[in-house]
This record gives structure tokens, sequence and C-alpha cells, in this order.
């Protein structure tokens, strides 16, 4: 989130689309009927009425897949009708930046396409520079090559009626939606969304989400209170993890993977670290270097030093153009290309888009370490429905893992806000936390290396890790790693401060090794004052607007809202009284700011503001978006690999043979997996209807924790498939009765569960009905193995920045048992 | 100050968090379901399950409503129940609170004849005659906790404390949501302990939410008679 949880209480319209809060994050859900009690309005864009939907005041339909199109219909709307924040959009966003006529849209393509790659030359979406290096700017926003006008052009398509037959929302239900959204653009109002994987999960994905972001800026709710991009994380601490690099193309603190290509430390830093010539661009990833060798002191400690580039060679590296992403894993364990693997707190067997290429990926496996709470499908994928044991050589090893309240250490919430937690119960029989386990297979491969050397022994044995007191993996011990602390002794102004002192900001982080940190955002975290996340202070900042400065810590540098810098005018004073996120309070002398003082939040960037009450410039300040490269919100986005401007592409599997919207029927770009397990449909008579799938409150992911619990299958029993009365009447089903759902790929039993809250779609003209399906459910539990994994039908085929499957868009059949 | 219970269904999200907590708060077992074709589960109150939410999905003014009613005995200002059984080793009331208590003793009174007496069709019987329902977490408010439910619901929906307080808070809430709803009401109010609030007409959430064969009082017939009976049955106590 760019903002918190408790922060929508503060929004005047909440816009709650590719997610359903109510039913996946039921205790923060109370922060928007806070917001509506204090008059806010609660739109609510699904395919299926939820129990979301039942909280909101405003409830419109679209079909699966064309949020795009949704949404490019709004800026549309906001652009037709002069409802975005002219003074935000001139001063704070991109769109005055003039575009290079290299960059072209034409017959659903961006310019720059190399049809025998199938990838885009992003080189071609580049901005004309002046003559001092700095984005060439046209403030009025008329030059035709200004971004601004280039998304008038892009959006123009996206009118009422076409937005329509693509989304199968009526034009009424479209301009009530727009208008009451885009009213937020008014000074002193604001507006905030929240999504989820409704958004992420499509080949057009991370454009969904551009979408919502262009909206934002031209609305001006970037960095108020209220506004932002809200994204709802699904899992308790996957926020965390990502922070920590979970995923393959990042090192903690959102660090890029090194490429083989990025062969030194050198060229990895001139790879990666932004520059820009705009003395007024904060720019602030130019300190990249200053984290990426505190983190690699934290990792190998007095074994990285200047002469062997701080051990960056010990990193592993992608191949360039490669991916290694979830999709990746299991296609090339298919492939047979992986003897072992760890399943570790995960049921790829259940969680995995074609869940049945995953399951056959496991028997061609050596060996498995499962490491979870209980048994799983996964670990016992091997005796599951069609599997010969006879015939599977995969050796599986389970390990027990004690569950979060077992345990201490922290968990990031979607709001950035690190929550320390501590142990409950002890571990149950031989389970034991993560980090225990992490930590002894690890000193025993080390030691496994240095008796027997290997191919390549330096990056283990050179690890630092010394997590451990007593024996014992020690989390505190963790944290203060990741906080980081000087390696040697330093003075700053005038201040000695002793080797290990916890480093008090990442503005102390070096690049001479120096500092050791392992992981720059959570700088601050923890220091000589003591671990700040464990911190439950209960008053809120004076601005009242729910930032609660005192309770637990978040990054970066605990400011609660990201941005904040936007939410102010050029004086430093905030656009919108009411609800201020910071304000500069510097004394003035004959018109000037003479003193620096920001109140409120942490502000996005401690500079002096932008002029003086006198209206001068100032020379010591920066633009607000200081995370981009040239300091201003990107309406134009040139760093993705689709395109700089989000554009309505059909899902891979779709009931339309052709893309209403322009000649290109998919995302050009997006991952398809094509080995003989992938198969897929599109427009395919035999799978007519639009499935998605979605969770309940009352399970939890692929079920493992709930499914052996009595009291929740009391309530939710089996896996169901929901559809609309209509589609009940087409296909003979009755509410209640056991039907099959299929795709190309597989096909589960399940009970239909006809109802209201789906309706048929009127699509370019034709009738399209769309069905849902849980995720929650599996074979393993309860015993008796009767309920399947909703994933045995989902396709092969990701986001094109994320590649993360597109589980809320396929094809499916549904028929009577 | 006898307590009440304020539960809002217009914010109720139909977690089903009360039903679970109460569940978890008594030791009951889950019931063994299937799904017959919706979300509400288990089909019924039971011996074993004292709170339900009611999901029901109904067109208002063209528009789609699911409305959520977590169900739960009313815990009667004038409980029939108690009236009808005249034994108050198998169900009384708790004057420190107004809690309708029922005890294992209540295997001994006619169990089709209590439910039949409640005007909200509550009580349950179990597998040795004997009856069982929401206590109110008794136990819980004696030592000054909110009852399971109440503690659990994540929006506020569920309220309990002293019955002017509660009644207060039900007033205000009523004014504001009629504002948009003029049809929501606070049912039986006068007559029970455990007051909802409907943003529509209660039929539409449930058969049982208002009081059965009501004559507009909250009470039934029957136990009214009873009532007037009382006296008699102190003289010839019922049977075994």
């Amino acid at each position: 989130m760019t903002n918190h949880w408790i922060d929508i209480k503060n929004s005047d319209c909440i816009l709650i689309m590719g997610s359903n809060p109510a039913e996946n994050h039921p205790i923060s859900f109370k922060y928007v009927l806070e917001a509506k009690q204090n008059g806010a309005k609660v739109v609510n864009v699904d395919p299926r009425f939820t129990r979301t939907s039942s909280q909101s005041d405003i409830y419109a339909r679209l079909r699966s897949g064309t949020d795009i199109a949704f949404l490019g219909g709004m800026i549309k709307y906001i652009l037709d009708h002069h409802l975005y924040n002219a003074e935000y959009v001139a001063n704070y966003t991109n769109a005055p930046f003039l575009v290079s006529d290299s960059f072209d849209f034409e017959n659903g393509l961006f310019s720059g396409f190399d049809p025998s790659s199938e990838k885009y030359d992003k080189s071609a979406w580049s901005f004309v520079m002046d003559k001092n290096g700095v984005p060439a700017m046209d403030p009025s926003l008329k030059h035709k090559r200004s971004v601004f006008q280039l998304l008038k052009n892009h959006y123009q398509r996206y009118d009422i009626n076409r937005v329509s037959e693509i989304t199968g929302a009526t034009p009424a239900e479209l301009l009530e939606v727009y208008t009451t959204f885009a009213a937020t653009g008014a000074r002193g109002k604001a507006g905030t969304v929240m999504y989820a994987m409704g958004w992420t999960q499509h080949t057009v994905g991370v454009q969904n989400i551009r979408s919502m972001s262009i909206i934002q800026l031209l609305l001006g709710n970037m960095g108020m209170a209220g506004g932002g991009i809200n994204a709802l994380r699904g899992e308790a601490n996957v926020q965390g993890s990502t922070d920590q690099g979970l995923l393959f193309h990042i090192l903690p603190g959102y660090l890029k993977t090194p490429r083989s290509s990025n062969d030194s430390l050198e060229a990895y830093h001139q790879k990666w670290t932004p520059t820009s010539a705009d003395p007024l661009s904060g720019n602030w990833w130019q300190n990249y270097p200053k984290y990426s060798v505190s983190l690699l002191k934290s990792l190998f400690g007095d074994h990285a030093s200047k002469n062997n580039d701080f051990g960056y060679h010990w990193l592993p590296k992608v191949d360039d153009g490669e991916n290694y992403s979830w999709f990746d894993i299991f296609d090339d364990m298919y492939k047979g290309n992986m003897s072992g693997f760890f399943a570790w707190g995960q049921n790829p067997a259940c969680s995995g888009a074609n869940a049945g290429k995953v399951r056959q990926a496991l028997e061609k496996l050596d060996w498995m370490v499962n490491v979870n709470l209980f048994d799983n499908e996964t670990g016992s994928f091997w005796k599951g429905p069609g599997k010969d044991p006879s015939k599977i050589k995969t050796e599986v090893f389970m390990l027990p893992a004690a569950v979060s309240i077992e345990k201490e250490g922290s968990v990031t919430n979607s709001g950035r806000w690190m929550q320390w937690r501590y142990q409950g119960p002890k571990p149950m029989g031989n389970s034991r936390p993560d980090g225990d386990i992490i930590m002894e297979l690890g000193e025993k491969i080390k030691r496994l290396y240095k008796k027997e050397g290997g191919a390549l022994p330096e990056p283990i044995l050179n690890l630092k890790w010394d997590y451990m007191t007593h024996g014992e993996y020690d989390p505190r011990k963790a944290a203060r790693e990741i906080n980081g602390y000087f390696t040697k002794d330093v003075t700053i102004k005038g201040n000695t401060l002793k080797k290990g002192t916890l480093v008090p900001s990442f503005a102390s982080l070096q690049s001479d090794g120096s500092t050791s940190s392992g992981n720059w955002l959570y700088c601050a975290s923890y220091t000589e004052k003591g671990n700040m996340s464990m911190r439950r202070g209960g008053e809120d900042a004076p601005n009242g607007i729910g930032l609660y400065p005192d309770f637990a810590w978040c990054w970066p540098v605990n400011r609660r809202i990201l941005y904040n810098r936007a939410s102010v005018d050029f004086a430093g004073q905030p656009w919108d009284e009411k609800d201020w996120v910071i304000r500069f309070s510097g004394d003035v002398e004959k018109g000037k700011y003479v003193s620096k003082k920001w109140l409120g939040d942490v502000p996005d960037g401690g500079w002096f503001p932008i002029e003086n009450p006198d209206g001068s410039k100032r020379t010591d300040s920066k633009s607000p978006f200081i995370m981009t490269r040239h300091g201003y919100g990107q309406i134009f986005g040139p760093g993705l690999v689709d395109g700089p401007f989000p554009e309505h592409y059909e899902p891979l599997e779709s009931p339309l043979a052709k893309n209403p919207m322009g000649p290109v029927r998919m995302n050009p770009v997006a991952p398809v997996y094509t080995s003989d397990a992938d198969p897929y449909a599109i427009n395919n008579p035999k799978f007519p209807f639009v499935g998605t799938t979605y969770r309940v409150s009352e399970h939890w992911q692929t079920g493992l924790m709930t499914r052996p619990q009595p009291w929740l299958m009391e309530l939710e029993p089996e896996v169901f498939v929901e559809m609309s009365e209509e589609l009940g009447r087409l296909q003979g089903i009755e509410s209640g009765q056991r039907v099959m759902v299929s795709s190309v790929r597989g096909a589960i039993e399940c009970v239909a569960i006809v109802t209201k809250r789906f309706k048929p779609f009127s699509i370019t003209g034709k009738t399209v009905h769309q069905v849902g399906l849980p995720w929650h459910f599996g074979w393993r539990w309860p015993e008796g193995g009767k309920e399947a994994s909703a994933n045995l039908l989902t396709p092969p085929a990701g986001d094109a920045n994320t590649r993360i499957p597109e589980t809320k868009a396929f094809m499916v059949n549904v028929t009577k048992i | 100050m006898n307590k009440s219970f304020f539960i809002d269904t217009t914010i109720c999200i139909g977690c089903r968090g009360c039903q679970i907590a109460c569940k978890q708060w008594h030791e009951l077992p889950g019931e063994k379901t299937i799904n017959r074709g919706t979300h509400e589960n288990p089909p019924d109150l039971s011996f074993d399950t004292y709170k339900l939410v009611r999901m029901r999905e109904q067109v208002v003014s063209d528009k789609l409503k699911w409305l959520f009613f977590p169900e739960q005995c009313r815990h009667c200002i004038d409980a029939p129940c108690l009236e009808t059984a005249g034994y108050p080793s198998a169900i009384y009331r708790d004057d420190a609170t107004g809690a309708i208590v029922f005890t294992e003793e209540t295997k001994n009174l006619d169990a089709d004849e209590i439910i039949e007496s409640c005007p909200y069709n509550i009580p349950r019987k179990g597998p040795d005659g004997s009856l069982a329902k929401c206590d109110m977490c008794i136990d819980r408010i004696k030592n000054n906790m909110l009852p399971a439910c109440v503690q659990t619901c994540p929006t506020g929906a569920m309220n309990f404390g002293n019955r002017d307080q509660m009644r207060e808070l039900g007033n205000k809430r009523l004014n504001i949501v009629r504002q948009t709803c003029p049809e929501a009401t606070l049912i039986d109010a006068e007559n029970v302990s455990v007051i909802y609030l409907t943003a529509y007409s209660p039929a539409l959430y449930h058969e049982n939410a208002l009081a059965w064969k009501s004559n507009g009082v909250g009470i039934t017939r029957y136990a009214a008679l009873r009532q007037m009976m009382r006296p008699l049955s102190a003289i010839f106590p019922r049977r075994m």
C-alpha cells in the first residue's frame, strides 16, 4: 500500500475492485465501514456480488479480465469532463513531458515490437531530453507529443459504449462509477482504491494497476490521506517476504538480482543505478550502491572487501533474458531438469495454476523436502488421485514446521507496518520454527562444503550467517542484522559511533564497506533505542488522521503515507486542510523560508518546499516522487515490458475470438507455456463460460490450515461453483446439485450454488456467462479425499511483467453429473 | 441494570466469526454438513449450534441485497419458554443480567412443548432430551468479559452492554439508517434483550426474525395463556 489500513477511514470514495475485503480482510474492513459512517461512498466493481458488495453504495459488474477497458473508460471520462486536478497533473506528474517521435501505438501494438523475439524494445518509448539532459516539458499540456495529449489519444477508443460491450457493465453502471469516483479530483476530496488478486492475476495484471495509478495521478490522489493505491496483501507476511527478496528478480530491499552480464560490481551498479541531470530530482535510487554494498557486507561480513568487489561474485546470477518464476520452476521440473525441490511453507499441488502439470512435475523429482504444518497434497502427491506410487521414485521428506504463533518474529502487513510478535504456545511434538530448520540445514551444508569441497564453495563458506544465540536461531539477532550497523568506528558530524552501533537510518549507509545492512528499507526498524516494531504507542499524531507513529514501525523510516510531498502545494502547505498529511512550518524571513521544519507524517524527503511563501523558487528542494528517476508521478510509464500505457487485451482463454478494442487479441508479450501439459482453449464451444477463482472468509489459501478444522468445515464443507440463475436454467442445474466443472486442462466435481449474485453479461451483443470457484480445497483433507483443487482448471499463462498466473480468467464448462 | 445485545445487521458482513466464536467458547462440536447450494450452514440451529448467520439474497427496489442475520436466542424479557416450563431449576432468568438460561434439567421437560412456545423457534433438543441455546455467555459476562460473539465481531455489528445504552445505540443507528432505508426497524425492541436492527422488513432476513404468531406484542397466545396459568402450575406441578 502507498497508504495504510487505518488511512482508509479518511477516504471520501473507496473503489473496491479486484478485491473482496469484507470476505478476505474482514477485520480491516471496519475502516471501510468507518469511512462510510463519515459519509464516504463505497464503490464495488466485481463480476460477482460478494459480501463486500452487500456493504457497498454502488455495485457494478464486469466480466473477468476487462478491468483495463473499465478503467480506461474512466480515464477518458475524467479527461473529457476536465475532472482532473490540473495543478497537480501539470506540476507533479510527467503529463507535461514530451515523448520522442519513436513512440507510437498502432494496430494494437506499441512501437518497438519485434515479432521474432515477441518482445518490445522499450527504448522506443523514450522522452525528449532538453539540452541539460532533463526531460523536455510543456507545462500547458497542449503539445501534441506531451504525455497528456498522448494519453488523451490513447483512450479515445474507450468510450462508454465500447467499454460496456467489452466489460458487460451497462452504460448507466459505468457512468455512476465514473462520476462518483472522479468527484475525488476536487480539492479537499480524496479517493482510494483497494485491490488484490482480481487485478494482479491476469496476463495484463500490472497494467491493470497502472490504469488505476494513472487515474489517481490525474485526480491528485497520490500522497493524500484517504488516497493512494492500496494493495491488499493475501497473506499475513507476504509483504515482509517480498521486502526480503523472496521473488527471483529481486534481492532484499527491491534491489535487482544480478544478471550474468553484470560481470562486476561496477557493471552491476552501472546497469541498475538510475541517473538524473535534474537538480530538482531526488532520484533516491541513485543511492543504490550504498544499499547493495551494505547488503553484501551483511551476507559475507569480513570476507567482503573492496578487494573482492565485496563478494559480489559469490552472489547467484540469473541468465540474461531468463525467468525463474513460479511457472518457470514447475515447467523446468516437468521437463525433468530438476532433481530436488524444497516445498517450503507452500502447497503447489493445490496453489499452482494448472495444478495437474505441477503434480506431474513432482513425479520427475528425485527428492522433495516438504516443510509444512501438516501433510498436504504436495508432500503426498505420490498417493493422490490418479497416481500410482509404484511408478513414482520421488523421495519425500516431511519436516514439521511450527505455526506462526508458536514462534517469535515480525510480520509486515499490507500497510508496510512491521509488527513484532511473541511466542504463544510452544511448538508441538517435533515441529520447529522455520528459522531453526533453516539454520540447522545451512550449518550442515556449510560443514559438508568445508569437508568435501564442491563446484563453488565460497558463497556458502563465506556466508556470515551468525543468527544464533546459545545454539538456537535468534530472530532478534536477525532483525538487528536486517537493520544494519557500522562495520568500523565512524565519525558523523563530530560524533563517533563505535563499530557495531546499529545504523539510525538508511541515510547512514555507505558504499565503501563501512556499513552492513540486510535490507536498507528496514533501516531504523531496530536502532540503539530498541526494536521499533515492538512499540505499541496509542497516541495519534497531531494531524489526527490515524498515523499512530508510535505504534509498531513501518518502512521507509516510519513514513506512513508515501509520496506525501505531493499532498502539499509548492510552499509546502496542505492541499487539504482537514486531513493534512504533512505541512512545512519553518521560519519565514522576508518572504523566504529560513529554517526547515515539517509537521505531521515523516515527509517524503525532508528538503525545503519547492517555493518560498513569496513565490520565489528554491534550488534546495526536490520534486515529490523521489523514487522515480525524474521525480514526477508516471502517467507515461516507460519501464514495463508491455507498454507505457495500459491497453485492453483479452485473457489467454476468452469467450471472444477477437479483441473488440483492436486487432491484437491478447497481451503480445505475456508468457504462455506450451508443453504438452499446457493446453488452452480460445473461443472454444466446449468451454463456453468464463471461469474465475476466489476465496471465502471461512477458509485459508489451499485450505491446509482450515480443512482439518471442524468448525470451519461446518461452514464451508465442499468445493462449490457459483453460477447465475439464468445459467442454472440453461444447464438444467439446481442449487445443491453436484456438477462437473471442466477446462481443457482438467475437471473437478463440485456443488452448484445457483445464485442471484452472478448475472449473465452481454458482451459484443452475445450472452456470456461467468462462474466462480474457491481454490481452498484439495483431496488430502478431510480424509476420504473427495474435494478437488480449483487450480486443476486454471490456465498456463502469466502476467507479462511478473509472470503471476492468470487464475482469474479462463474458460470452463459446467454440466450436471 | 439488565444487559442487552444490539445487533446492527446493516454492518454485518456475514463473516461467521460470531458463529465460530460461540462454538469455540462453548466447546461445541462442528456438525457434519454438506453444501446445500447456499453458504448458510448448518441448515438450522441445533443442540450444538447456538448461533447461526442466516444469509438471504433479496431484491429490494430492483437492487440486489445480501442480507445477513446472526440468529440467536432473544433472551426475552418475559420468556415464554420459561413460563411454559414453570421449572426454575431447568429454565431460569438470571436477575442480574436478564439472561434466560437452560440447565441439564431441561431433560425433565417436554422439549417439543418448550420449542413450540418460543416465538422465535430457538431451543433445540439433544440426544438425552435436554435443551440447549445461547446462554448469553453468562460465565463470561459474570467475569466482566463480553459474550464470545460480541468479542469476535470485526465490524461492530455485535454490541453488548447495559440495556439503556444498547437501546440508545439502537435508536441512534435506526435514525441514521432510516435516512436511506425508510423501512428500517428495531425488531420487537420492547420485548427482547437481543435487539436486531434491520434495514428492510425482517421477513426478508429470516422466517423467525420477527416473533411468529405474533399479535404484535412479541409473545405467543399460547405463552400468554401459560402465563395466566402460572399460579395454578405452582399448585399443580408439571409432570416429570
